[in-house]
């Protein structure tokens, strides 16, 4: 179900060049409240014109690292690196980085222009200028009209876009978003997440956002870090954590999949065999897995690549290929939701685009499927 | 409607209770007769000799100017506390402060009356100050347990305000006096001006913290009025009492109606906004 990532490749990526600084690096950076550590010794490296999301569940440490980063919280262990300038002892008021806050904390008493214009009048930058800046970020952000509201005054998906505008008019390398779409409905929010996109391309900031909504990061973002308990589980693009998660953790939480129990039987440097009792079948994978033969291991399929078919498809060797029974179709529209008991007693989630109309649906419930995929579907996961 | 019945007497039942008494004070204040309990005739003379009586408008002068300097001492002493305790965190001695804070709230007058006059007659004898006591001790006094009022107010109040509110401020290039004189507050202004009245209330009101420590020359209007009881209350303590209770409920009547406008407004502006955001049917 999770949608691939639509970013076009306009710019290289840095994180591959090492000629390449990072713009902010984090080092061993632990976050302890008493006796809670919510960041566990985590180091990670962002650079210039990223659009890097921090993505976890509630209590993962994903916000308090960000707010590390902003200045609001010091590090219990460890070191902040933004633009090579060690970030110990600075007070948020002097650092190159602006925040949204998830709950776009605009000042009540003050009007939507006078919001945008507080960080320039900080600064002390000339009341001529601060106008046309003003001016110019509302405009960019479509609310010219409704300069001289309050914040009360404008509706969810407004009050956005003022903070947005807010954070960014003062013109900062290196922007800090706290769940920038949480609090608008699920239309407003998909049309936002292209439209932050476009304005990160078009400014060249640097964005980190911190979201829970794995959708979002993977339509957004050109890097993920995966957060739990307060350690990065795995860092990679939206395609890399998708279809190479490292760990179970990871591929449980971005997308659905199906996970196999199985013992490697055969660790060749061109193919794995992995017996696998749950899905009743051998699963061939067409590329060497470092792991003892023997050993135990997950696979994990995820449900878009599982074929569904009525007859064995020809050429079927019976490797990567189960038998069972559907037990449930949740109708989706756009694609179909099989739940498949196998013969092994183990349930299946499979999902299938409806490229037919539903009145000719050619498999149905309590139907007998044979579930087939290819060998490259297969991810083996060693944690 | 045999309950409806029960809940509409105890309704009235409560009213009276609370509001006969006034009532009555109110129809004497307008008595001919010397006598406060026998009805001798409708008379403003009580008022015209109010406006004669040098001892009680002198008195009700200083109360006014007490509760004033109190209230505005007690709101810069109990803003900085109500902040400490909701801003500062956890730092050594917020129990104990906290619990200091808010002692004198159940502290008896008696109590803060005796102490305090102990104290500022040990003041005086080291050092030579407060020379007397007077103006100057009454507000003190005050002073000390209405912030405590005021603290626990504002603190409230800043306890439910979005803390995200200043350090977005900070964010931006704020540093902290700024941010609390430009964020934080005009929204804790509310606050404030309640916290103002209520001091104002608490030291006009007072008689027993008032007695311990006044001087000669400086009786407060609630010590005359209690003094004077003893020899017969005279019916212009009830035309002074009228006139004070006229001038607070239109206060409260004009803050109301400012309050309901104010919402109003502000519901219309949510409509508003609201509105605008639904896209309009295509005709």
């Amino acid at each position: 179900m999770a949608v691939q990532p639509i970013r076009k490749p306009t710019r290289l990526e840095p994180w591959q060049d090492p000629a390449q600084t990072p713009y902010v690096r984090i080092e061993k950076v632990t976050k302890a409240f008493g006796d809670f550590v919510a960041v566990d010794d985590v180091s990670l490296s962002i650079y210039r014109g990223e659009f890097f999301a921090l993505l976890g569940g509630s209590g993962s440490g994903k916000t308090t690292l960000l707010r590390m980063l902003a200045g609001f919280e010091t590090p219990t262990e460890g070191k902040i690196y933004i633009d090579g300038v060690d970030m110990a002892g600075i007070p948020p008021y002097e650092r190159p980085v602006n925040m949204m806050f998830q709950s776009y904390a605009l000042f009540p008493h003050m009007s939507v222009e006078q919001n945008v214009a507080f960080g320039l009048r900080q600064d002390g930058v000339p009341k001529g200028e601060i106008r046309e800046r003003v001016a110019e970020m509302l405009d960019l952000v479509q609310l010219g009209r409704f300069a001289k509201r309050k914040p009360h005054q404008l509706s969810g998906g407004q009050r956005q876009r003022v903070a947005l505008a807010r954070s960014l008019v003062k013109r900062p390398k290196l922007l800090l978003l706290d769940e920038p779409l949480g609090a608008l409905d699920k239309r407003l929010r998909e049309q936002t997440q292209f439209e932050l996109v476009n304005l990160q391309e078009k400014l060249g900031v640097t964005f980190i956002v911190v979201t829970h909504d794995q959708e979002e990061a993977m339509t957004m973002s050109s890097r993920i870090a995966v957060m739990n308990h307060g350690v990065i589980a795995q860092v990679g693009t939206p395609t890399e954590i998708y279809e190479y998660p490292q760990s179970r953790f990871v591929a449980e939480f971005i997308g659905s999949v199906n996970m196999f129990e199985g013992r490697v039987v055969e660790d060749e440097a061109d193919h794995v065999l992995i017996r696998s009792e749950e899905a009743g079948c051998n699963l061939y994978i067409d590329h060497g897995v470092s792991g003892p033969e023997g050993a135990t291991v997950a696979v994990a399929v995820r449900p878009e690549k599982i074929a569904l078919s009525k007859e064995p498809p020809p050429g079927a060797d019976g490797r990567n290929m189960a038998r069972g029974i559907v037990r449930e179709i949740a109708y989706l529209g756009d694609v179909s939701i099989y739940l498949v008991e196998l013969n092994t007693g183990k349930t299946v989630r499979v999902t299938a685009p409806n490229l037919t109309r539903r009145t000719e649906m050619p498999i149905t419930w309590d139907d007998s499927v044979y579930l087939t995929w290819q060998p490259f579907a297969n991810v083996v996961l060693t944690q | 409607m045999k309950r409806l019945g029960f809940l509409a007497w105890a309704l009235w039942f409560g009213y009276a209770f609370l509001y006969v008494p006034i009532a009555l004070l109110v129809v004497y204040s307008f008595n001919e007769s010397r006598l406060v309990t026998v009805w001798g005739g409708f008379s403003t003379k009580w008022y015209a000799e109010l406006f004669n009586n040098d001892q009680l408008l002198s008195a009700a002068g200083l109360s006014l100017q007490v509760a004033a300097m109190t209230a505005t001492a007690s709101v810069v002493l109990g803003t900085i506390a109500g902040l400490a305790l909701a801003r500062f965190g956890r730092f050594r001695g917020r129990t104990l402060f906290g619990g200091m804070i808010t002692a004198p709230l159940v502290m008896p007058e008696v109590i803060t009356g005796l102490s305090l006059l102990l104290l500022f007659v040990a003041l005086e004898q080291l050092t030579g100050w407060p020379d007397g006591r007077g103006i100057t001790t009454i507000t003190i006094a005050h002073t000390t347990f209405t912030m405590a009022y005021v603290a626990v107010i504002v603190q409230s109040r800043l306890v439910s305000m979005d803390e995200s509110l200043e350090e977005a401020a900070m964010d931006l290039g704020a540093r902290p006096a700024k941010v609390f004189f430009v964020i934080t507050l005009p929204l804790i202004a509310p606050a404030i001006v309640s916290g103002w009245l209520l001091a104002f209330t608490l030291s006009l009101d007072d008689v027993v913290v008032a007695s311990f420590v006044s001087g000669p020359g400086s009786t407060t209007l609630p010590m005359v009025i209690f003094s004077s009881v003893k020899f017969g209350i005279s019916p212009q303590i009830n035309a002074l009492a009228t006139l004070m209770m006229l001038v607070v409920s239109t206060g409260i009547f004009i803050a109301s109606l400012v309050m309901a406008r104010q919402h109003r407004q502000k519901q219309r502006d949510e409509q508003m906004a609201v509105q605008e955001t639904v896209p309009r049917p295509l005709r």
